[in-house]
């Protein structure tokens, strides 16, 4: 795998003109371990200039050749249009493709499509992997595509049988003529099928649900048996000929440029030391060996020249810290611009019996995947540029590239290899791009160049989770119970971070506060813009992953203040949504009853329930968490989690993406913060930065509501009324309010 | 250098401190093995030694002659490995992926040592991060191989700054759990030596 194509991409026939499979090169790699694997050669439409002298390009999710091939060995090859990173996307869009093409799943074989417009099957039009979109949004447009080809091989057989389409039938892998009795293989038919001209879209009809197979079924995935034997390839991975690689050594804060390197001399004479380099903001070591690269560059003495800030350069000043950033805040002046609001605030709370009034933080995250950034660019002869870059959008990075190189999107050929986690790392973030980095070396070298960034360097630049602090304030009535609420977050969201500039509010830095589904006669949600120096990211959930703790938080200690059960509270804020109402008591039965406490488990414990909820990403969830305190930190023993994405493709996957997005969200409640001080970060590897261990997991529980609303995401949704749940328990243990995370930083009593 | 892995022999031309992690990456150009941290924090990187699991990019390469190396590639030729593949298929482990080849290597050297470690036994020995979250499941495949004897899962104590609490663990659990470090102490007197021999040359 990773193996060099050996056919640009714009070779390929243009977009439109039929194809003859006979004729496509099929391209097998070249090392003997992987001969015969999976590099082929896809029917492409050509670039942009050769598409526009043709007629109408095809509408995205329409060429089968771009998407199928199947071989003689009945394997079925799908170009996904999504990236693999652990969230189970190859299975399912098998599942998907498979169920219309009526093809076994199992029998696929799921790469990641090359850059091209073709690929562009989101319903919003554009191709990227994220924001829990990609089942949802190409759900329809990707089942098209196993139709289509399906109507070609009926197509196929009707011709080579002199019989009429309607008299054929289909039964998983194969096209069956009932009259005579005639059967052929997908595999057999495919080199005459696939290429024929498409029906008219709108003559081919969809499967109805109630006859479906595979869609909706816990199918194994596709990649574990790889996954468990060290057989998957990552972009770490990467081997090409005659390859050097590269490590790298940041300037300890973002903005400073290399002013001069004293001891380059003696660096260059180190074991393996190709040559030595500056880059943007950081030098380079180049080798033969990462390990000799990684030593020689830790052993350069750089000295950092500082330009100063200014309006377009991404710079931390020299006195940058996370806690006079919280200070400034929780003091921040600037205008608030409303994001939501319903009723009269001012007036509710002026006319309020209790009103309560308290700020809550959040704090900056990494992304913490365990695969290390890396890039490799490869210049090839024919003057194409090949680059294997681990991303979530690869026409983005294309586009990227051709920026920085001047070369036509055409002749940049992108290889998007499997993700080791992602969570929101690999989209296009200007100053934590490894490919620029490789991309100069190469050229710089004339060979191709690997740039692997150690873990040090990654903690250093990852983009981040945003901080926020919320000034809340809420009114209750007389009875107790909350008639207004008002949320205003200072806090920069990472969309406007990564634009590098606010236009409107930016929806990712107050999702989870806006949004919200509970019925208040009067609330105003709004945002205080203050910019961070450095740079943020979407990290998973977004800003649910904050803004949903503030909230459901909040919630539990005004009703607390009104003397109301939380539970009790959040139904009638909820009195006419059946959806949500259902959902919620779904958690609740899930755990056995509501049972909030505190009170004493079998071991002899103290222990508490916390609940919450979320809206994210279409999809609606309920959680609950049971804790007690050992040692004076937080022990998280269950959740329960009810999750609506309205339908799903695989329950089996839906389930492990629970299992993941609460990993995470105890990870972030319990542990997680990026600490700057003095403009730099102190945390460099897990040792300062922990995640969550295996002995801090707690056993999960899982509810799935199919109540067939809208389709939703999945690999976000769960994770945010995670936080906030084990936050609910923890007030009500200890008796003490949890405004801000992790809560390493709290010592409780139980 | 001479040195063996997964039953073969190979000549070594890295440096001696170069960690063996690295040797068998890119020496080797076997990829299944992973570089997570570089610090002896996540486990990617672990194989078996003797028998035993360590974490490779912590491990001079010259601490490894006369030693037996396996890693990932050769998991499915061990009995053992391959009945921890198999349950890892079975209860759909994976996500990423990233961390496994890691995760694989913990539990076959600890079925190796114990071929039905209690539930203690397990926690103090698979304790390698998974950032996808995929601690349960693994729990479940360790459960499973077993024998499913032991008690239902109960949580080891909260032990903030050690990957390993060894607090209150049977003996079996103990030794289970010390050979996370076996690598490490090995590492340090390798290089304590190769500090006095560097010493004596200058002298």
């Amino acid at each position: 795998m990773n193996q060099p194509r050996d056919l640009p991409l714009h070779e390929l026939p243009p977009d439109g003109e039929p194809v003859n499979v006979s004729r496509r090169r099929f391209l097998l790699a070249s090392a003997g371990t992987t001969a015969g694997a999976l590099v082929v050669g896809f029917a492409l439409p050509a670039g942009n200039a050769r598409a526009q002298a043709n007629a109408t390009p095809a509408a995205p999710g329409t060429r089968v050749p771009a998407f199928l091939e199947i071989r003689p060995d009945n394997s079925i090859h799908l170009q996904s249009p999504f990236v693999e990173g652990g969230q189970g996307i190859f299975t399912a869009m098998a599942q998907i493709v498979g169920e219309e093409l009526d093809a076994d799943p199992a029998r696929f074989v799921v790469h990641n499509a090359p850059a091209n417009e073709q690929y562009k099957v989101m319903d919003i039009g554009i191709r990227i992997t994220g924001g829990s979109m990609s089942v949802r949004t190409s759900y329809t447009t990707m089942r098209r595509v196993g139709a289509l080809a399906r109507h070609l091989l009926l197509q196929a057989a009707a011709t080579q049988w002199q019989v009429p389409l309607e008299s054929l039938t289909t039964e998983p892998g194969r096209v069956v003529h009932a009259a005579s009795g005639r059967s052929i293989s997908y595999g057999e038919l495919a080199p005459k099928a696939l290429d024929l001209p498409n029906p008219p879209l709108d003559t081919l009809k969809l499967k109805d649900e109630q006859q479906f197979r595979w869609i909706g079924k816990p199918l194994a995935r596709l990649d574990v048996l790889d996954k468990s034997t060290g057989r998957a390839q990552y972009g770490i991975d990467t081997q090409v000929e005659n390859m050097l690689q590269a490590a790298v050594q940041h300037a300890p804060r973002l903005g400073l440029e290399v002013g001069s390197i004293r001891n380059e001399a003696e660096v260059r004479k180190m074991t393996g030391v190709h040559s030595v380099h500056r880059l943007p903001g950081a030098v380079a070591v180049v080798a033969e060996r990462w390990w000799n690269a990684k030593r020689a560059v830790e052993a350069l003495q750089v000295d950092w020249s500082d330009p100063g800030p200014a309006p377009d350069r991404r710079y931390v000043p020299a006195d940058f810290s996370t806690e006079g950033f919280a200070e400034q805040l929780a003091k921040s002046t600037a205008a608030v611009d409303e994001a939501e609001t319903e009723g009269d605030v001012a007036k509710a709370l002026a006319g309020a019996k209790t009103v309560v009034q308290v700020s809550y933080r959040s704090q900056y995250l990494n992304h913490a995947q365990l695969e290390p950034p890396s890039a490799t660019a490869r210049f090839n002869a024919d003057g194409t540029l090949e680059m294997w870059i681990p991303n979530q959008a690869p026409e983005m990075f294309q586009a990227a590239i051709a920026k920085q190189t001047g070369l036509p999107p055409e002749k940049i050929t992108i290889h998007s290899p499997l993700l080791g986690g992602f969570f929101g790392r690999h989209f296009l973030y200007e100053t934590a791009m490894v490919f620029p980095q490789a991309i100069q070396l190469a050229k710089a070298v004339g060979r191709p160049v690997k740039v692997i960034w150690s873990r040090e360097e990654e903690f250093a630049r990852d983009t981040m989770r945003p901080m926020a602090v919320v000034q809340f304030r809420a009114g209750l009535d007389d009875k107790g119970l909350p008639i207004a609420i008002e949320a205003i977050s200072a806090t920069e969201g990472p969309t406007e971070s990564i634009a590098n500039k606010r236009n409107k509010i930016d929806p990712t830095a107050l999702e989870g506060l806006a949004g919200k589904s509970y019925q208040f006669a009067h609330k105003r949600i709004g945002q205080r813009f203050v910019k961070n120096p450095p740079i943020l990211g979407y990290w998973r959930s977004v800003g649910n992953s904050m803004n949903d703790f503030f909230y459901e938080a909040f919630l539990d200690e005004i009703a607390d203040k009104g003397g109301q059960d939380p539970l009790d509270v959040r139904l009638r804020l909820l009195q006419g949504n059946e959806r949500l109402t259902t959902l919620l008591k779904a958690a609740v039965d899930l755990s056995g009853g509501w049972k909030r406490g505190p009170f004493t488990a079998p071991d002899g414990t103290r222990r508490a329930r916390g609940i919450a909820m979320a809206k994210a990403f279409g999809t609606e969830t309920a959680a609950i968490a049971e804790v007690s305190i050992e040692n004076g930190q937080v022990r998280v023993h269950d959740i329960w989690e009810a999750i609506d994405p309205g339908r799903i493709v695989n329950p089996a996957i839906v389930e492990a993406q629970v299992n993941g997005a609460i990993t995470l969200g105890l990870s972030q409640v319990l542990l997680e913060e990026v600490v700057y001080k003095d403009g730099a970060r102190v945390a460099r590897n897990y040792d300062l930065y922990p995640i969550l261990p295996p002995q801090r997991m707690a056993r999960v529980h899982v509810k799935i509501i199919e109540s067939g609303a809208k389709m939703g995401g999945i690999g976000e949704p769960p994770l945010p009324a995670v936080p906030p749940a084990v936050a609910n328990a923890v007030s009500h243990l200890t008796g003490q309010r949890i405004r801000s995370m992790p809560l390493s930083h709290y010592t409780f009593k139980a | 250098m001479e040195l063996q892995i997964n039953d073969k022999t190979y000549q070594i031309t890295s440096d001696a401190e170069t960690p063996l992690l690295w040797v068998i990456r890119d020496e080797l150009g076997m990829t299944g093995t992973k570089y997570g941290c570089g610090l002896a924090q996540c486990g990617a990187c672990s194989v078996m030694v003797d028998g035993e699991v360590l974490r490779s990019c912590v491990m001079p390469v010259g601490a490894m002659a006369g030693r037996k190396v396996t890693t990932i590639e050769a998991v499915s030729a061990d009995p053992v490995g391959q009945k921890v593949v198999d349950a890892w298929v079975k209860h759909q482990v994976p996500q990423c992926g990233y961390c496994q080849s890691g995760q694989v290597m913990a539990a076959t050297a600890l079925l190796k040592q114990v071929a039905q470690p209690s539930d203690e036994q397990i926690a103090a020995a698979m304790v390698n991060l998974c950032r996808c979250g995929t601690y349960n499941a693994i729990k479940a495949a360790m459960h499973d191989l077993s024998g499913g004897t032991g008690a239902p899962a109960a949580a080891a104590s909260i032990t903030p700054a050690a990957p390993v609490s060894a607090d209150g663990m049977n003996k079996t659990a103990v030794a289970a759990a010390a050979v996370v470090g076996v690598g490490a102490v090995a590492a340090i007197q390798w290089s304590k030596t190769q500090k006095a021999k560097a010493g004596k040359e200058q002298a």
